[in-house]
């Protein structure tokens, strides 16, 4: 399949399932919270069709489409999010805390900022033992305000760690706009302050996206050191499910909406004849019964064993 | 047998595990060129290379996290925050990371990373520098925490703990550094948690860990010159600690003493008093005391760090107490 086509799928597939999320979450059948990617799938779809098994990501409290993108099965994405023992987690992370290392998934984050460090660490992992290994961090803008964003890419410089750092710029960090919680142009401005390299780029463009990323990837694996890549998107819902967000315009809201990364990708294949119609009726069909499978799968998942609340805390000891 | 001091003994537990697994490195603040602040690892990097030793910059969240995903893709990082006061700039990745991730991950990562740091008074080094801050390590699931006394137990326990596959949080007390002791030169394990009876007694069981267990063994001296015959037991592991051993102690003299240096609010010696009075009550001839630190910063001035922390002489008068319900 052609790649414009791969991309296609991983947003549409994406798209379908958060849109399932919000459905499951409002009718009150997914437990805790939920931060849905609606609007960023470009992103996470660029960037990880780059990407190996064995390269690690490093993802979020927004992180569904990280997870789907890197290959994790929606059956045990959305049994986790349900709390089912048959989820990624057996239902003791929920939906911040999904991951599935064989693949590469070193897990969604409920603390911002917290992931950078651990990327930075699998990415020295990688170093140590002389892999062409990357590790790639997704954060938000909100989250390269904290701490450990500077240390971390300090730290990756110093050792020219293969790590991709991808800030989600989507221009607000829960309720405060992005220029009220930071004082400069873009985020990868900061990259000078850490002698890495870095760009700013649309978010919403996956082909603009995918392509960028693999050349940063290509060279990362070749030693090319740290990149602090910022893609500007825009999430459609609130930084939670059921928050009022009344700190965002309407018209703002309505504009980035008219830029959905989905739509606007179909119509771009439409006009080059690389797919038809029936094409993207296709991907959709599939799509949509993939969720339905993945919920079906869920909802007819058990729960936990109440005791297993207290398994997993340790390993076997010495 | 010979006798070498607590840092050499650390230094050659450390040594001989970089041998025998390549996949432990060391990193920290001053460890790698300067041999850390008590020449425990000196020399590592000069034999091993800058990737097995190394020093970072002054970041610890980075360094706590650093070793999280480190260790997630198999590495063993053995990890030094200078002073336990500086982990609290990193309690993010180690509390809601480090301590975790195992368990939100339903088991499928393990994080088999040390946290080696100084803890404890003694040096007039004042309140950001002198803390005993076991207990919120403790209290976090998925730690385990270590605090070896003597130069025998610090070489076995690093090394267990370097084997162990959960993170520990490994607390060298500062006092300790160059108390001599028997170390064999043949290889051996102590296991993580295992207490030890540091002295035989009949009529007090005094409990203690680190440089409070050391004091607690001269306060049994003195006792024994006043009629009273004191068990010491030295924790060693602080978590998971040694129940069975704590409790045929108790059962056999019916009084206890708890010792810490820390703070009294919520510290070790709380835990380890609940435990005892939850499942050796009958077997109790008063009250378990505990001598402890205050609800106080650690103060600067030579006799206000006296006055604060526990010493022989105050073990002696609070085993007495005990011995006098």
């Amino acid at each position: 399949m052609r790649v414009e086509l791969e991309l296609l799928e991983t947003m549409t597939r994406i798209r379908n399932f958060e849109n399932r999320v919000m459905e499951l979450f409002a009718d009150g059948k997914i437990p805790g919270f939920v931060h849905l990617y609606l609007g960023e799938e470009s992103v996470a779809a660029g960037v990880c069709k780059n990407l190996r098994d064995r390269d690690i990501i490093v993802s979020n409290h927004r992180g569904h489409g990280h997870c789907i993108a890197k290959g994790a099965s929606m059956k045990k994405m959305m049994a986790e999010i349900f709390g089912k023992s048959s989820g990624f987690c057996k239902g003791k992370g929920g939906s911040m805390h999904i991951a599935d290392v064989g693949i590469g998934i070193l897990g969604a984050n409920g603390i911002v900022g917290a992931g950078l460090p651990i990327a930075t660490g699998a990415a020295f992992s990688f170093l140590y033992h002389e892999t062409d290994q990357v590790a790639v961090c997704f954060f938000g803008d909100g989250a390269s305000d904290q701490g450990t964003f500077h240390e971390s890419l300090n730290f990756a410089s110093i050792w020219k760690l293969p790590v991709l750092y991808v800030c989600e710029n989507n221009f607000y960090a829960e309720s405060i706009p992005t220029k009220e919680h930071n004082n400069i142009a873009h985020i990868s401005d900061r990259r000078h302050g850490y002698g890495i390299k870095g760009m700013t780029i649309d978010g919403n463009d996956v082909m603009k996206v995918y392509e960028t990323s693999k050349e940063i990837i290509e060279e990362l694996r070749k030693g090319g050191g740290p990149f602090l890549l910022e893609c500007e998107t825009y999430r459609w819902r609130g930084h939670f499910e059921g928050e009022p967000q009344t700190y965002r315009p309407k018209e703002e809201v309505a504009s980035w909406k008219k830029r959905d990364p989905v739509k606007s990708f179909q119509e771009k294949l439409l006009s080059e004849n690389i797919v038809a119609q029936e094409g993207i009726q296709e991907i959709e069909k599939k799509a949509k019964e993939e969720v339905d499978a993945a919920v079906a799968f869920a909802e007819g998942s058990p729960f936990p064993e109440p005791e297993s609340a207290l398994a997993d805390v340790y390993s076997k000891s010495l | 047998m010979r006798e070498i001091s607590y840092s050499q003994a650390l230094a050659e537990g450390l040594h001989e595990e970089m041998v025998r697994d390549p996949s432990i490195f060391l990193a920290g603040e001053d460890v790698g060129v300067y041999g850390g602040d008590f020449g425990v690892t000196k020399g590592l990097q000069k034999e091993f290379g800058k990737k097995r030793c190394f020093d970072t910059p002054i970041t610890e969240s980075l360094l706590a996290g650093l070793a999280v995903g480190a260790a997630a893709m198999g590495l063993r990082p053995v990890i030094e925050f200078m002073f336990n006061d500086f982990m609290t700039c990193a309690m993010d990745q180690i509390v809601n990371q480090a301590a975790k991730m195992r368990f939100m991950f339903g088991g499928v990562v393990k994080l088999p990373l040390v946290y080696r740091t100084h803890f404890g008074a003694g040096f007039n080094a004042a309140a950001q520098h002198s803390q005993s801050l076991e207990s919120w390590f403790v209290h976090t699931p998925g730690l385990y925490v270590v605090a070896p006394s003597t130069a025998y137990d610090v070489k076995g326990l690093i090394k267990s703990s370097i084997r162990d596959d959960n993170p520990v949080v490994f607390l060298e007390h500062i006092f300790l550094y160059d108390k001599k002791g028997e170390v064999p030169e043949a290889e051996y394990i102590v296991p993580i948690g295992k207490a030890q009876i540091r002295r035989q007694g009949k009529d007090i069981t005094i409990i203690g860990y680190a440089n409070m267990a050391n004091l607690a063994v001269q306060a049994a001296e003195k006792l024994i010159t006043q009629g009273i015959d004191a068990e010491v037991l030295d924790l060693r592991t602080l978590k998971p600690f040694d129940e069975p051993s704590i409790l045929s102690s108790v059962r056999k003299t019916g009084r206890v003493l708890v010792l810490q240096e820390a703070p009294r609010l919520c510290g070790v010696a709380a835990e380890i008093s609940a435990f005892i009075t939850e499942n050796a009550f009958k077997q109790l001839k008063g009250p378990i005391m505990r001598l402890t630190g205050y609800d106080a910063p650690m103060p600067f001035s030579p006799p206000l760090e006296k006055f604060y922390l526990p010493d022989v002489d105050k073990i002696v008068e609070y085993s007495k107490k005990v011995m006098a319900y």
